[in-house]
C-alpha cells in the first residue's frame, strides 16, 4: 500500500513533466484554443512567465512531494522501536523555510510586476483601433477610424499593433483569444484597453470567458490575422454598400474566407449579388426583411438601423453567425430563423414564426450581403 | 439547578434520546452532531450537483441538463459546498471539539449555539426550496452584478440566494461570536494561549475572519436586495453605477471566506499528525502566528480575484506581491508539517492517510494558486478550468481531505465506537485516485482554453478526452463516498469500542470518557502542558479530570433557540414570499427572543 502511494505520486510527478513539453508541441489544430500557442508579444511574454511558473511549481512539487514520501517510507512505525525524540522545532530550520520562500517569490514577482507594466503601458503605436462591444451573446468588432462595424469576426494585418477597446452593452464579459494574449474583461460603464501584434497568418479561435447569463457558452468568436493587403481589401469591402454598390462582388475575399474558415460559400458566391439590387429570391428576402420586425434591431446600410443586435451589412462576408456558433451554412440559418432561442438558448432574437417561404428567401438575401 | 452531589448532576440533555430532546439540545456536543450529519447531507447534495454538471459535460454538445438548469446547479452546488457543507462540517469540529479541548463544560452561550444551527438548517432548506419556487439561483456562487440585477435576471432564483446567504450569516456570525467568546473566557486554569491546541487556534482565527467577513458580504447582499425590491440603483450602470463595486465587496468577503475553509482542515491536521507520529507538532508557536499571519494577509489580497476587470498596472503589482507574501506562511505550516512527520514512528490510519493527503494534494492546490498569483500568467488561467482544478484541489484536497481526517480521528470520541480501518483505507485511496482524476486534468482543460461555467463545449477543441477523465473520476468519488457511509453507519452501532483514548492523543479530550458525558469534565482538569497527556505530570492533572469534586451546573434544555430560529428564517423569507410569511415571522421571532431572554436558568 505505501509503495502504491509512491508511486502514484512519482507517476503523477513524471505525467506532470512529460505532459508539459507535449502540450507545448501539440498543434493548434489540435487545441485551438490553447494558452500554449502564443501567436503575439503579448500572448509571447506571458506564456514565457507562465513556463517560469510552471518550472517552478515542477521543483517545488517534486521538493515536497519527496520530504513526504521519503517520511512515509523511512518512519514507518516498528514494533518495539523507541519512542520518537520529542522534537519541539528548530529555529535555525524556521528561519530558512521563510525566507526560502520569500527569495522563489521575489524571483517571480520582479518580472511579473516588469510584464504588468509593459503589457498595461501604452502600446508602442497604434496600427488599427478596434473598439470591441460585449453583447448577450455576441461580440460586436468596431473600427472607429476606418468606419467598419461588424461582428462575431475580428480580423487584423498581421505585424501590425492593434489596440482594443473592450467594452460591455449589457453585463460583464471577457474578451479572449488565447493565442493573442490574456482575457480582458467588458464592463458596463467602463472601456478596457489591450493592445497586441499578431505575428502569424491564422484563423484564431476566442471566447467569452466572464459568466455572462444563459448563453455564456455560445458566445464565441474568431479571429482572421491577414497580410496588410489582404485586411485592406477586407476593410474596402466591409466599407461597401452590402448590395447594388458599384462593382462586382469581391469574389476573390469570398474564396479566402472560404479557404480559411473551410466551409461551403461557394454556393453564396454563385448568388447573383453583384451590380443592382438582388434579383429573385433574394429581392424578395430583401422585401421581407424591410417589412418585418428584423429592422427593429439589425442594420443593414441602406435598408434599416436597428442596433441591438448584429450588424448584417456584409453578413456573407463571415465564415459564422449568432456568435460564431454556427458555420455560415444556407442549412444553419434556415434552422437559426426558424427559431433563434432553440439553437441559442435565451437568444433576445425571437421567433418571428416566419413561413418555409420566407425562411428560404430570407437566406437568399442574407448569402447574398457579401 | 445546582445539585450538591456528582451523582446528581443535573443532565436533561442525556436523560432523553427522543426527538424532542434534540429540538431542545443545548449540548454543544449533539449540536456539533447535528451540525456534522446535516452538513454532510447537504455535502452529499452539492455532490449531485456536481455528478449532474460532470454528466452534462462527459461528451461535447451534449443534452442531459438544459443550460438554464447547468446554471442552476453550479451556481447551487458551490453555494452549497461553501456556505452549507465546508463551513457547517467545520462548524460541526468547533462545537464538538472546542470546549472538550480547552477543559469547557460547554460553550460561553449554549442556546446561542443551539439558535445557530438551527438558523443554519431553515437558511439552507430556504436556499434549497428555489429549486421547486420557479428556479434556483442560476448566477453563480459569485453573484456578479449586473447579471443579477432585475433587468438580466427577472426570476425569483437571485432573491433566494441574497436572503438566503444572509440567513445563513446570520448563523455563521452567532456561532463565531460564540467561539470566540468561548476561547477567550472559558479555558481551563494553565491553559494559556500558547498551551492551546492548534485546532482551538484555528477555530479563533476562523471565527475572527467570520465576524470581519460576513458584515461585508451583508452589506453587498443589502444594497442587492434594495435594487432588487426597491429600485435603487447600486449597481445598475444604466443608472451611472460601477458593477465592479459588487466585486469589490464580494471578494473583500470572499477570500477570507476561502481561508475560513480551509484553515480548520489546518487545525484539523496539526492535531492528527502529531498523534499518529507520537511526536509533538513542529515549531507550534511558528505553526500558530502563520495562521494568524494568513488570517491577516487574507484582507489584503481580494483583488487577485480580478486581475481581468482592469484596475492597472499599480493595483496589479500590490495585489499580486500580497498574495504571493500568503504563499510564505502556507509554505511555513506544509514544512513545519513534514518536519513534525519526520522522525516520527508513523500509524497508517485512515485519519493519518487522510492528513498526508491533505499534505500532498493541498500543496498542489498551493502551488496552482502561486500561479495565478501573477497577474500576466492569470490573464491566461483565470475563469477557465485550470481555476477550478485550483479551487478543488485547495477545497476538495485540503478541506475535505482535512474534514475526513478529523471524522476519522474523533469519531470514537463522539461515539465511543470506531470507525472500521480497511474501509476507511478503502475510502480513502478511491478518494484521492477520484479525486486526482477528476481534477488533474482541469488544470490542462483550462490551459488549452475550456472557460469556466459553460454548459457545454464544441468538438474539435481537445477538450473532449479529459473532460470524460473528469467524469469518470467523479464516480470513483463517489464510491469512495459509498465506503464512508457503510463504514459510519456499521461503526456507530457496532464498530469496537473505542476507550477514553484509542490514539494515544494528547489534547484534553482524550483525558475523559467516550463518549463524553454531558458535562464533559467531572471537575475542570488543570493543564500544565501544550501536550497534557504526554507528560507524566500534566497527564496525571490532567486525568483528575474524571474525579468528581463538587456540583455541576448544566444548563437545561430550552426550545426557544429553535422558535426564535423559526421566525428570524421566516421574517427573512418573507421578504421573497411577502408580508403573510414575514409579518408571522416576526411575531415568532418576538415571542422566540422575549422567552428566550426571560427564561429561568433553572
Amino acid at each position: 500500500m505505501r509503495h502504491g502511494r509512491a508511486f502514484a505520486r512519482r507517476f503523477a510527478a513524471l505525467a506532470l513533466a512529460a505532459a508539459l513539453p507535449l502540450l507545448a508541441g501539440c498543434t493548434r489544430h489540435d487545441y485551438p484554443q490553447s494558452t500554449f500557442q502564443p501567436r503575439s508579444e503579448f500572448a509571447s511574454w506571458v506564456a514565457g512567465l507562465n513556463v517560469m511558473l510552471i518550472v517552478w511549481v515542477i521543483v517545488i512539487f517534486a521538493l515536497v512531494q519527496t520530504l513526504l514520501l521519503v517520511a512515509i517510507v523511512r518512519f514507518r512505525a516498528r514494533p518495539g522501536a523507541p519512542p520518537p525524540k520529542p522534537v519541539h522545532g528548530h529555529t535555525l530550520l524556521e528561519i530558512a523555510w521563510t525566507i526560502a520562500p520569500a527569495i522563489v517569490l521575489a524571483l517571480v514577482a520582479i518580472p511579473t510586476v516588469l510584464i504588468i507594466f509593459r503589457t498595461q503601458g501604452p502600446p508602442p503605436r497604434t496600427d488599427v483601433h478596434v473598439k470591441v462591444v460585449g453583447h448577450q451573446w455576441w461580440w460586436e468588432y468596431q473600427y472607429p477610424e476606418l468606419g467598419v462595424t461588424t461582428a462575431g469576426e475580428l480580423h487584423l494585418p498581421v505585424g501590425k499593433t492593434a489596440v482594443i477597446d473592450i467594452e460591455s452593452a449589457d453585463v460583464i464579459h471577457s474578451f479572449w483569444f488565447p493565442a493573442m494574449g490574456g482575457k480582458r474583461d467588458a464592463v458596463p460603464n467602463r472601456t478596457n484597453r489591450i493592445w497586441f501584434t499578431p505575428d502569424s497568418l491564422g484563423e484564431y479561435f476566442g471566447q467569452c470567458v466572464e459568466f455572462c447569463g444563459m448563453s455564456h457558452a455560445n458566445m464565441r468568436t474568431r479571429l482572421f490575422v491577414e497580410t496588410p493587403e489582404q485586411f485592406a481589401a477586407w476593410v474596402a469591402n466591409q466599407k461597401l454598400p452590402p448590395v447594388g454598390g458599384t462593382g462586382a462582388p469581391d469574389t476573390t475575399h469570398a474564396v479566402a474566407a472560404a479557404a480559411a474558415g473551410g466551409v461551403a460559400t461557394a454556393q453564396a458566391a454563385t448568388l447573383p449579388g453583384g451590380a443592382g439590387a438582388p434579383s429573385g429570391l433574394a429581392a424578395k428576402g430583401r422585401q421581407i426583411f424591410a417589412q418585418s420586425a428584423c429592422i427593429g434591431c439589425h442594420t443593414i446600410q441602406g435598408v434599416s438601423a436597428g442596433i441591438v443586435g448584429p450588424n448584417l451589412t456584409h453578413f456573407a462576408s463571415r465564415t459564422s453567425f449568432a456568435g460564431a456558433l454556427y458555420e455560415r451554412t444556407d442549412d444553419n440559418i434556415a434552422k437559426w430563423l426558424q427559431n433563434p432561442p432553440e439553437r441559442k438558448p435565451g437568444s433576445l432574437m425571437p421567433n418571428l414564426g416566419l413561413t418555409p417561404d420566407q425562411i428560404t428567401a430570407l437566406v437568399a438575401y442574407l448569402q447574398s450581403l457579401k | 439547578m445546582a445539585s450538591t452531589t456528582a451523582t446528581a448532576v443535573h443532565a436533561p440533555a442525556q436523560a432523553g434520546t427522543g426527538l424532542w430532546s434534540w429540538l431542545t439540545t443545548v449540548d454543544h456536543k449533539r449540536i456539533g452532531a447535528l451540525y456534522g450529519v446535516t452538513a454532510f447531507i447537504l455535502f452529499l447534495v452539492g455532490g449531485i450537483e456536481a455528478t449532474l454538471i460532470r454528466i452534462q459535460l462527459m461528451r461535447p454538445e451534449n443534452h442531459f441538463v438544459s443550460p438554464d438548469v447547468y446554471n442552476q446547479l453550479f451556481t447551487m452546488h458551490g453555494t452549497t459546498m461553501i456556505f452549507l457543507a465546508v463551513m457547517p462540517l467545520s462548524a460541526s469540529f468547533f462545537n464538538f471539539l472546542v470546549p472538550l479541548m480547552i477543559g469547557a463544560r460547554d460553550v460561553a452561550f449554549p442556546r446561542l449555539n443551539a439558535f445557530s444551527y438551527w438558523v443554519f438548517l431553515l437558511g439552507a432548506i430556504f436556499l434549497n426550496l428555489s429549486f421547486v419556487q420557479g428556479g434556483a439561483p442560476n448566477t453563480g456562487w459569485f453573484g456578479y452584478a449586473n447579471l443579477t440585477s432585475k433587468a438580466f435576471s427577472p426570476g425569483h432564483g437571485v432573491d433566494f440566494w441574497a436572503v438566503g446567504l444572509q440567513i445563513l450569516g446570520i448563523a455563521s456570525l452567532a456561532a463565531a461570536f460564540n467561539f470566540i467568546i468561548t476561547i477567550i473566557n472559558m479555558r481551563a486554569p494553565g491553559m494559556k494561549f500558547l498551551r492551546m491546541p492548534p485546532f482551538v487556534w484555528m477555530t479563533l482565527v476562523t471565527s475572527f475572519l467570520i465576524i470581519l467577513a460576513f458584515p461585508v458580504i451583508t452589506v453587498a447582499l443589502v444594497l442587492l436586495m434594495f435594487d432588487r425590491f426597491t429600485g435603487t440603483n447600486f449597481f445598475v450602470p444604466a443608472a451611472g453605477a460601477d458593477p465592479l463595486m459588487w466585486q469589490h465587496l464580494f471578494w473583500l468577503f470572499g477570500h477570507p471566506e476561502v481561508y475560513i475553509l480551509i484553515l480548520p482542515a489546518m487545525g484539523i491536521i496539526s492535531e492528527v499528525l502529531p498523534t499518529f507520529s507520537r511526536k509533538p507538532l513542529f515549531g507550534y508557536p511558528v505553526v500558530v502566528y502563520s495562521g494568524i499571519f494568513i488570517g491577516f494577509l487574507g484582507w489584503g489580497v481580494w483583488s487577485h480575484h480580478m486581475f481581468a476587470v482592469g484596475l492597472g498596472p499599480l493595483a496589479d503589482s500590490y495585489f499580486a506581491i500580497a498574495t504571493m507574501l500568503i504563499a510564505i506562511p502556507t509554505g511555513v505550516k506544509i514544512f513545519n508539517w513534514l518536519a513534525t512527520i519526520w522522525g516520527g514512528q508513523l500509524r497508517f490510519t485512515a485519519a493519518m492517510q487522510f492528513a498526508l493527503g491533505f499534505i500532498a494534494l493541498f500543496t498542489m492546490g498551493g502551488l496552482s494558486g502561486f500561479m495565478h498569483a501573477s497577474p500576466p500568467a492569470d490573464l491566461q488561467q483565470t475563469d477557465t478550468y485550470f481555476v477550478v482544478a485550483h479551487i478543488h484541489y485547495v477545497l476538495f484536497g485540503g478541506a475535505i481531505m482535512g474534514i475526513f481526517a478529523g471524522i476519522y480521528y474523533w469519531f470514537p470520541k463522539m461515539t465511543g465506537r470506531l470507525l472500521d480501518e480497511r474501509l476507511g483505507t478503502w475510502h480513502f485511496w478511491l478518494q484521492t485516485i477520484g479525486m486526482n482524476l477528476t481534477f488533474f486534468p482541469m488544470h490542462f482543460v483550462g490551459l488549452l482554453g475550456m472557460p469556466r461555467r459553460v454548459y457545454t463545449y464544441p468538438p474539435g477543441m481537445g477538450f473532449d478526452a479529459m473532460n470524460m477523465m473528469s467524469t469518470v473520476g467523479v464516480f470513483i468519488i463517489i464510491a469512495s463516498l459509498l465506503f464512508f457511509i457503510v463504514n459510519f453507519l456499521k461503526s456507530v452501532r457496532s464498530g469496537a469500542v473505542a476507550g477514553n483514548d484509542p490514539w494515544g492523543g494528547a489534547s484534553l479530550e482524550w483525558a475523559i470518557p467516550s463518549p463524553p458525558p454531558p458535562y464533559n469534565f467531572a471537575t475542570i482538569p488543570e493543564v500544565r502542558s501544550l501536550d497534557p497527556l504526554w507528560h507524566p505530570d500534566a497527564r496525571e492533572a490532567a486525568l483528575r479530570a474524571n474525579e468528581h469534586s463538587g456540583p455541576i451546573h448544566m444548563p437545561r434544555n430550552s426550545h426557544w433557540p429553535l422558535v426564535s430560529a423559526l421566525g428570524v428564517t421566516l421574517l427573512l423569507a418573507g421578504i421573497v414570499y411577502g408580508w403573510a410569511v414575514g409579518i408571522p415571522g416576526a411575531l415568532i421571532m418576538l415571542t422566540g427572543i422575549y422567552s428566550w431572554a426571560f427564561e429561568p436558568a433553572d
